[in-house]
């Protein structure tokens, strides 16, 4: 597989690369085709363990990631959370809730002429930091915003 | 089968802004019925959206996105009256997929 994505790399930017390193299974979340749901991702019951099955283990913090979601969401149930990234090149959004028994909620792959905007609703069991990891140039992008949940929705 | 997606799409700018509203239950798994016995996962885990045959979204889902899932993005070079199509396909393989014309 290192052979692989030498050739990758050295084949060069853009479209091409992105389509090359989704062959070589060097993408991840594997957004490449549509049944490579990422199971070991989802399954996992920290963010930090999540992050490592994304192959995500430190991305840097940035401000150039925006998470625009209230501060206080009254229902847990559904929580508006829209990302933007304004990095160069993002090729993934990643959205990640720190205390959902399972953090990884979804995961966006955006492609040349997609803005790196996306917007989704989702359920927050209680108040917790919220990430959203980004994937630009090859490289993991973190940041992170704290919702304050008055009803929890993950019971029902 | 489930119910039919709700698919909006506006051309604006040069972007086309696309919202979807899916029809989806999304069980957790973790949620108990009343005889205290638990309700076994349901959820979307793929969703994509192409145009014209090109993939301008794709995306993959926990069973922490909301019921009834909502889905907003925009992309360039979609011109009024092209047709958008958007699929998702859940753990139990079931999938649906609608289209809708841009506006």
């Amino acid at each position: 597989m290192n052979a692989t994505r030498r050739e990758a790399l050295k084949a060069g930017g853009g479209a091409g690369l992105l389509a090359l390193l989704a062959a070589a299974g060097v993408l991840r979340p594997g957004m490449a085709r549509a049944a490579d749901w990422n199971k070991q991702a989802f399954e996992q019951k920290t963010v930090a363990e999540a992050l490592r099955a994304l192959g995500a283990q430190s991305p840097a913090s940035s401000d150039a990631i925006l998470i625009k979601a209230p501060e206080i969401a009254e229902n847990g149930a559904v929580v508006p959370i829209a990302i933007e990234s304004k990095l160069p090149g993002t090729q993934t959004i990643t959205l990640l809730i720190e205390k959902n028994p399972q953090p990884l909620a979804a995961s966006f792959g955006i492609p040349a002429g997609t803005e790196a905007n996306v917007s989704t609703r989702v359920k927050m069991g209680q108040s917790s930091d919220v990430y959203a990891l980004v994937q630009a140039g090859g490289k993991y992008y973190v940041t992170k915003k704290e919702i304050k949940i008055t009803l929890g929705g993950c019971g029902g | 089968m489930a119910d039919p997606m709700r698919i909006r799409a506006f051309a604006r700018d040069g972007m086309v802004n696309v919202k979807v509203l899916m029809s989806h239950e999304m069980e957790t798994g973790q949620r108990k019925d009343a005889s205290g016995k638990l309700v076994p996962p349901h959820f979307i885990q793929n969703v994509s959206a192409t145009h014209q045959g090109r993939t301008v979204l794709q995306a993959q889902w926990g069973p922490a996105v909301s019921k009834n899932p909502f889905l907003e993005f925009n992309f360039k070079g979609g011109q009024k009256g092209d047709k958008i199509v958007v699929t998702w396909e859940d753990n139990k393989g079931e999938k649906r997929t609608d289209e809708a014309t841009i506006n």
